[in-house]
């Protein structure tokens, strides 16, 4: 912490007292924490806690007019699952508003709409002029029906530029078991999940009351996506999928705890219309670089799958659960941040016995629209302590990301509710 | 609000938390009066190899994942409906006013004896304290549990 300052000091244009200053167009100052808020970041960016909700803060979104809106896992006492904030003029920002008495985790805001999903439904909200939510108890249906059946109940949403809007259905299973999870349990034939979940679907952002009938399944075989985002540049949908669980706890004679620690990768994929990805049949082996047969369907750790699924973009550590999918198209970074992914790792419970890992942000380097060479980690120790994180009790869990309208990175926390900033100290 | 079993355990070392029964007295000792040692041993085995990847090696769970072991009514209450949770499994039931979005397997290949001792070694780890479960016991549950 005392580094992260004393660094951060050194780089910074302003220095008041411990606190530096981000002069940005010259009205608005923004002050990073004097520690950063805790976390560690690339040189020359600093952090400040613009918040601390003490809610499940899931995913977060800023309008084009700077409001920000931010999706509980479950509503307050006050039955408020959406918290609507306002920034002061040094960053720290308080909830001025709070309405929408369901859960869920999925946010996204255009000029003229939020849209919000609770884990069946997705809801829009008209926004004024100046990004605030005038009809707070009367927002339209516009999608209704979904599958929810507690595990990976998440609906994240995100839209495209043509006036789609694409929801993922996790799959209610590990890895569509006879009996799900239990120890040496088979796949079910023809995996009837998929139907109706294990898969992205695509409904009109402006259609009220769509169903199932209504959308297009538009990617299957994949798990579970909490994290996804639409690329502008390749005109394409991106998502991160949480890899299955449990492969040494259900199938002991073919991988060995630390096997399955690493088993398989969390992976990127880029998706057109009709991809199949493969869950449940296949999951991903890093260090193999091969789409592997799963053993509930005949694998034993070393067959190689031969059916045609979408092979991943990238591949991150098993189990660390990624959260957010955010690219980034704001200028306040540096140039090699453009129009890259930040990816929020949630953080992970199935390595366990061995250390656990995440608890961080990301930065996927793209070129073209591609992902381009090497992740890195970009905003570390959310947990507290390297303890803390091994030991699966961090401090915070990053879950949902947004770009502020300067250019700046959020990044929420359900843990303990707090909503972090990331700015970088123009020189 | 938040699971309090977790921040208890969030203070202690990583190291700690794998050894649960450590803290309780030399091997040869039983750890309660009572309980048996060697349910005790062989529980702890269990509880490795069946239960740790979801309830964590400090029994604390995962936030809204996996449920917390850590002085929740099921593993310190009435054993028949504990017994139960492990031959049956168990999915969307409110623990403790908080919800779970895994799903817990049934382990009704264990046998009962092994039910006893994971049982009587969770009882009795993780700041619990309660009485043993016994082979007999859980034979008379599986027995009324089948349809
Ligand atoms: C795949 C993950 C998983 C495994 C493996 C697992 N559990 Fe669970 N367990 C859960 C979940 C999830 C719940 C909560 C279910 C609910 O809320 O309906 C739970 C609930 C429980 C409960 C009752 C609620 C409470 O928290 O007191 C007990 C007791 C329990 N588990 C014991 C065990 C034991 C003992 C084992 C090993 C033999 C085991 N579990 C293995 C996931 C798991």
């Amino acid at each position: 912490m005392k580094s992260a300052t004393s660094r951060y000091l050194l780089l910074s244009t302003a220095v008041v007292g411990s606190l530096s200053l981000f002069a940005l167009k010259n009205e608005y100052k923004i002050v990073a924490d004097a520690d950063n808020a805790g976390l560690k970041l690339p040189a020359g960016f600093g952090a400040l806690k613009v918040a601390d909700t003490g809610t499940r803060a899931r995913h977060i979104t800023v309008t084009p007019q700077g409001t920000i809106f931010v999706k509980l896992n479950r509503p307050t006492k006050e039955g408020q699952g959406i918290l609507q904030l306002r920034e002061g003029g040094t960053g720290k920002a308080t909830v001025v508003a709070g309405f929408g008495n369901y859960g869920g985790t999925g946010i996204y805001s255009t000029k003229d709409y939020l849209y919000a999903s609770s884990d069946e439904e997705v809801f829009r909200y008209k926004l004024n002029a100046k990004g605030e939510v005038t009809n707070p108890t009367q927002p339209e249906k516009v999608i209704t029906g979904l599958l929810n059946r507690q595990q990976h109940e998440s609906k994240s949403i995100t839209l495209d530029q043509a006036g789609n809007i694409y929801v993922n259905v996790g799959a209610y299973a590990n890895s569509c078991q006879v009996k799900d999870r239990q120890k040496g349990s088979m796949g079910r034939p023809n995996c009837p999940i998929l139907d109706s979940a294990g898969g992205i679907w695509q409904f009109r952002a402006d259609k009220l009351n769509q169903t199932y009938g209504d959308g297009t399944r538009y990617a299957t075989g994949l798990r579970n996506v909490v994290g996804l985002d639409w690329n502008a540049q390749s005109n394409q949908l991106f998502v991160m999928q949480h890899g299955r669980d449990q492969l040494h706890d259900n199938f002991p004679e073919l991988y060995d705890s630390k096997e399955s620690a690493e088993l398989p990768a969390e992976c990127l994929y880029a998706l057109n219309k009709g991809d199949n990805a493969g869950w449940p049949y296949t999951y991903f082996d890093p260090a193999k670089n091969k789409i592997m047969v799963s053993p509930e369907y005949g694998g034993d750790g070393k067959k190689v799958s031969t059916g045609s699924y979408l092979a991943p973009a990238m591949a991150y550590p098993a189990h660390t659960a990624p959260n957010a999918l955010l690219f980034y198209t704001g200028t306040m970074f540096p140039e090699k941040y453009r129009n890259g992914a930040f990816i929020a790792f949630h953080g992970s419970w199935n390595r366990a016995p061995e250390p656990q890992k995440g608890y961080y942000v990301v930065f996927q380097p793209f070129k073209n629209g591609k992902p381009a060479g090497p992740y890195e980690v970009f905003a570390d120790n959310f947990a507290g302590t390297p303890e803390k994180a091994n030991a699966g009790r961090p401090d915070h869990k990053p879950c949902g990301l947004a770009q502020g309208t300067d250019g700046s990175l959020y990044v929420t926390d359900d843990k303990q509710g707090s909503i972090y900033r990331i700015v970088y100290a123009k020189k | 609000m938040f699971v309090l079993g977790a921040l208890v355990w969030a203070a202690m070392p990583a190291a700690a938390q794998k050894k649960p029964v450590a803290k309780a007295k030399p091997a040869a000792k039983p750890a309660a009066a009572g309980i048996p040692a060697a349910s005790l041993a062989l529980g702890k085995t269990l509880y490795a190899q069946n239960c740790l990847s979801c309830h964590q090696a400090d029994g604390g769970g995962v936030d809204r994942m996996n449920a917390p072991l850590t002085q929740t009514t099921w593993v310190l209450g009435d054993k028949t409906p504990l017994v139960k949770v492990l031959l049956n499994g168990m999915q969307g039931v409110e623990i403790d006013g908080e919800r779970y979005a895994n799903v817990m397997p049934a382990f009704d290949y264990l046998t009962d004896q092994q039910i006893a001792d994971v049982l009587t070694y969770v009882r009795n780890s993780f700041g619990n304290k309660a009485t043993a479960v016994k082979a007999a016991e859980v034979k008379v549950v599986r027995a009324a549990n089948k349809k």
